[in-house]
């Protein structure tokens, strides 16, 4: 898979410059692959513990949920719930991980609003449900932010990664055959030239003497 | 207009309406497509939606993988997990190491 280039110096010392670029990027783009998937790993694992939380969490809320909706009617409910309590705000922002974008979500809620709903018709489960919900919003808010960085994070490093190795193994390989190939041409120039000059030696040498 | 948003069926998301996000009621895949496309374009940041919904519209959710925001993010319904979630995840993992390292140990 040589590619041919010009047996020429100026081609020769063009190449070995890409070689010192192409082995600097392999370098850099190397590191930066092993520092993401460092931090890769540390992330992945809190959005497991999370994600683990809030299913506990969440089924928990929605079993209380669901024993309220057993003692109230269809519309209490949803008069009961249709109005928030709390407003659920939160401030955005990026951050950056290794040059690539992230969102970093701050959870700026308040849950300590009184019920907006009356305590007539509805039950102390739904009471629970929508306190427990609350009380998930936080670890929900952490969760979006760090799962996406996960996904962020793992698109990105298998770019770097196809790049490191298109690096190692295609680009510095065939730059370094072809500066093999033109320093053996230019060397093969080199003693044919010399030969022929000691050969018209040897000859204008011997029209001399005789 | 709050910068969260909630897709699912109604009793499964009835509850994060008490808590202030915006809700929608959507379970089908197409509709909650649309609906994702739309929120979106507005400019809504986090997208919550359960997990069967998360499933039936993948296909409009992949598009919004690459983009710092919105997070669309599968949540569990009133069924509970139903390990569409963790399986995203251990896709994630998978594709950023080449192997699983996370849920073997289990």
């Amino acid at each position: 898979m040589a590619v041919n280039y010009k047996p020429t110096r100026m081609e020769l010392s063009g190449l070995k410059r890409r070689l010192v670029t192409a082995k600097r990027g392999h370098k850099l783009m190397k590191d930066k692959r092993d520092e993401m998937v460092r931090r890769f790993i540390a992330y992945v694992r809190r959005n497991k513990e999370l994600r683990e939380q809030v299913e506990k969490l969440m089924s928990e809320a929605t079993e209380h949920f669901v024993l309220a909706k057993a003692t109230m009617s269809k519309a209490e409910i949803e008069e009961a719930l249709c109005y928030p309590a709390s407003s659920a705000s939160i401030e955005i922002g990026t951050t950056n991980v290794l040059s690539i974008e992230v969102p970093k979500l701050t959870y700026a809620g308040k849950s300590t609003a009184p019920r907006t709903y009356g305590y007539m018709t509805t039950s102390t489960e739904l009471d629970t449900a929508v306190d427990k919900f609350a009380e998930l919003m936080p670890l929900l808010i952490e969760l979006a932010e760090i799962e996406k960085t996960c996904s962020l994070l793992a698109g990105e490093i298998e770019k770097t990664r196809r790049r490191v190795n298109a690096l190692e193994y295609v680009m510095i390989p065939q730059l370094e055959e072809a500066i093999h190939r033109i320093s053996m041409k230019l060397d093969e120039n080199e003693r044919g030239n010399l030969t022929r000059l000691m050969k018209t030696k040897d000859m204008l040498k011997a029209k001399e003497e005789s | 207009m709050a910068d969260i948003a909630m897709i699912g069926g109604r009793d499964s998301v009835l509850l994060a309406k008490a808590a202030g996000l915006d809700v929608y009621f959507e379970t089908d895949g197409v509709a909650a497509g649309k609906l994702i496309k739309r929120l979106a374009k507005d400019g809504v940041k986090v997208i919550f939606v359960t997990e069967p919904v998360y499933a039936a519209a993948l296909e409009v959710i992949e598009k919004y993988r690459a983009e710092a925001y919105p997070a669309i993010i599968p949540v569990p319904d009133n069924r509970g997990a139903s390990g569409v979630a963790l399986a995203a995840l251990k896709a994630n993992v998978e594709k950023a190491i080449g192997a699983d390292i996370l849920f073997n140990e289990e």
